[in-house]
């Protein structure tokens, strides 16, 4: 493994992580032993995902910079874990939970309904570029379903004891934000027809 | 030590935001004894008289396995260093949420337990690792950690001594495997998370390589409790080989799913009927997992009802208490139905390393949609009952072994189920 590179070159670089950054970059860095940089990569992912709920190869290759990684490496490790993203997707991610627990409690009918409504299957994006359905594994709150979390690039959100109703409303919601909101995302969706 | 022969307190030793609001304040916790142990054990206990008095309480590991914590502790190799103490917080068990419930609602206790960890054996780093689900967790608890930083109970030379600790936290990114503690480590070390050939096993070559206790937040939470009061008074809760309170997280078909605090040797019966609530609908209870999808299938009838939730009875009746996930399964559900549900969980969730693993589960998943789905034959059934024995035995870790619990327990128990749904 290449680790010649001091920290100081995080913040020589012009990169636009690093140079964003620059601050949270040393400060992750800093939890781990300075030998083992690559730890870093995850938490490096996340800041990456924070632009805009996906990581392109550029700035996998940049994380790869920073850590001493080759490209290819930082792309297995997105590809493992399922909440990073390689493409982009809708701006919410809405994940919900039907795994054994929360399918006793009418997880699975909660899921098609609110399919149905929104007018696409699990996994699609809506129309308009905004909402994913996702169905996921067991998010830990088992014992307040239906429930599902949103995750976006401002982190993730858990809603729990939901109805198809609420959930509704929670995606108006986010509709609103999405449209007001300084979005840079909204110019890459050129096909966004509302 | 101190405090033996006390009866076991009225209220909870993990869940103490049930009764003290406000404890995830710093103040808060410490107007209620917090940091006493830890003050306690860096001040006036050497390291091994700290593991020693864990040892004594009996505690044992509430990760799954329920391994000795002390003796996990004194296996660390004190030839070698830095130490390291790993807290698992992935909590990704289909049906356990407790981990998530204690840091949340009373985190220094938690970090209290981490720092005693710490202490015990010499380790001056230590990293929480959390499932990526649990960000703003991840957050709360770093704020914490610079509270007691501040405070001087993290940092340099705590209370005066020579003695110095930091801990981080690391967020995970959505895989199951990355609860199993190998392939946690590889995680941390920014590689796939897939799980080491053991031994060696982390207290010689943990993190980095390094010596390394990993231990449950559960786990961690109790070391508090013992070091305050003494492994005796910790012995007089629970029953004499499973001590201490466990938290049940009850889900599925009852009526007051929850956390509930009790200890080890409750029955089944308590917990689903008089905290639970029972079965709701007018309902009956048919099948019950103990250790959330890892588990086999309990046949619910009154002797497994009257079952102690143990480490040594719940073998009694087929299975294991693992994680105490508890799952309750009402008449109105499908074993087939359910198998499909889980095997959809453990193919989705195996990290690919081990090929009876992978592609065991590839070919469940296969039969059991279309047994679920009533597209199958008994042969089929049979066939899944091959493929799931064929696993058995034959992976680096336990997942593949957790897969096939409920398919060949369903099968052997329920078999009538399969034979409703298959046609004919
Ligand atoms: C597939 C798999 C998943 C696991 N998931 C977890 C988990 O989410 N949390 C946990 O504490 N232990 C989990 N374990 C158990 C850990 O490997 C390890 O035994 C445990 O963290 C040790 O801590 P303890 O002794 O305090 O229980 C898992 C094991 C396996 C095989
Ligand atoms: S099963 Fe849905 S949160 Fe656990």
């Amino acid at each position: 493994m290449n680790v010649s590179d001091g920290a100081s070159e995080v913040t020589k670089s012009l990169s636009p992580l690093s140079s964003k950054y620059a601050r949270e970059i040393e400060a992750i860095l800093a939890k781990y032993p300075p030998e083992q940089r690559r730890s870093a990569v995850m938490p490096l992912l996340y800041l990456a995902q924070k632009e805009r709920m996906y990581v392109d190869r550029e700035t996998m290759q940049e994380i790869g910079e920073i850590l001493g990684m080759s490209t290819t490496d930082v792309a297995s490790i997105v590809g493992f874990y399922s909440l990073y993203y390689d493409e982009p997707g809708g701006k919410y991610h809405i994940q919900i939970c039907t795994d054994l627990p929360c399918a006793l409690r009418g997880a699975e009918d909660f899921l098609v309904e609110l399919c149905e409504r929104l007018g696409i299957l699990p996994g699609e994006t809506t129309k308009d570029g905004l909402i994913t359905i996702e169905e996921v594994m067991c998010l830990a709150a088992c014992d307040n379903a239906p429930m599902f979390q949103v995750q976006s690039s401002q982190g993730l959100e858990y809603y729990e004891n939901q109805t198809v109703e609420n959930a509704l409303k929670l995606i108006e919601e986010l509709r609103t934000m999405a449209t007001r909101g300084p979005g840079h995302y909204e110019s890459i969706r050129s096909d966004s027809d509302e | 030590m101190n405090d033996v022969g006390r009866e076991p307190p009225a209220g909870h030793i993990l869940l103490r935001h049930r009764e003290i609001p406000e404890i995830d304040n710093l103040e808060v916790y410490r107007q209620n004894g917090g940091f006493e142990a830890l003050r306690k054990a860096v001040t006036l206990m050497g390291p091994d008289e700290v593991t020693e008095e864990v040892k004594t309480s009996g505690l044992r590991g509430r990760g799954g396995a329920g391994f000795p914590t002390g003796l996990k502790w004194t296996f660390i190799d004190y030839d070698r260093y830095p130490h390291y103490v790993v807290a698992n917080a992935d909590e990704s068990e289909p049906g356990t949420y407790k981990d998530r419930e204690i840091m949340e609602g009373n985190p220094f206790q938690f970090l209290e337990g981490v720092a005693i960890c710490a202490y015990a054996i010499r380790a001056e780093t230590a990293y929480i690792y959390l499932r990526g689900e649990f960000w703003q967790i991840a957050e709360s608890l770093d704020r914490q950690i610079e509270a007691l930083e501040r405070s001087g109970f993290l940092g340099d030379n705590l209370f005066g001594t020579d003695y110095s600790l930091r801990i981080s936290t690391h967020l995970g990114a959505g895989a199951y495997i990355c609860g199993e503690e190998t392939a946690l480590l590889e995680s941390m070390e920014g590689k796939l998370g897939q799980p080491r050939l053991r031994p060696p096993f982390p207290p010689s070559f943990g993190l980095y390589g390094k010596p390394t206790v990993v231990n449950n937040v559960e786990t961690l939470t109790n070391v508090p409790m013992i070091i305050k009061h003494g492994g005796d008074w910790y012995r007089n809760i629970g029953t004499e080989k499973s001590t201490g309170p466990k938290i049940f997280s009850l889900s599925g078909n009852v009526e007051r799913p929850g956390n509930y605090e009790l200890p080890l040797g409750t029955t089944f019966r308590e917990l689903i009927y008089e905290h639970g609530g029972g079965i709701p609908n007018g309902r009956l209870i048919k099948a019950i997992m103990a250790a959330g999808a890892s588990s086999s299938l309990i046949v619910a009838n009154d002797e497994a009802l009257d079952t102690k939730m143990d480490y040594e009875s719940v073998p009694n009746v087929g299975a294991q208490l693992g994680s105490a996930s508890v799952i309750v399964i009402d008449d109105t559900v499908s074993i087939p139905w359910l198998i499909n549900k889980t095997i959809h969980f453990f193919k989705h969730e195996s990290c690919g390393k081990c090929t009876p693993c992978r592609e065991g589960n590839y070919w469940m998943v296969h039969l059991t949609e279309r047994i679920a789905q009533g597209q199958a034959s008994m042969n089929d059934v049979e066939l899944l009952y091959d493929v799931a024995s064929q696993i058995k035995g034959k992976c680096l870790c336990a997942l593949g072994e957790f897969s096939i619990e409920a398919v060949l327990s369903g099968i052997e128990r329920f078999r009538t189920d399969f034979e409703q749904v298959v046609a004919d």
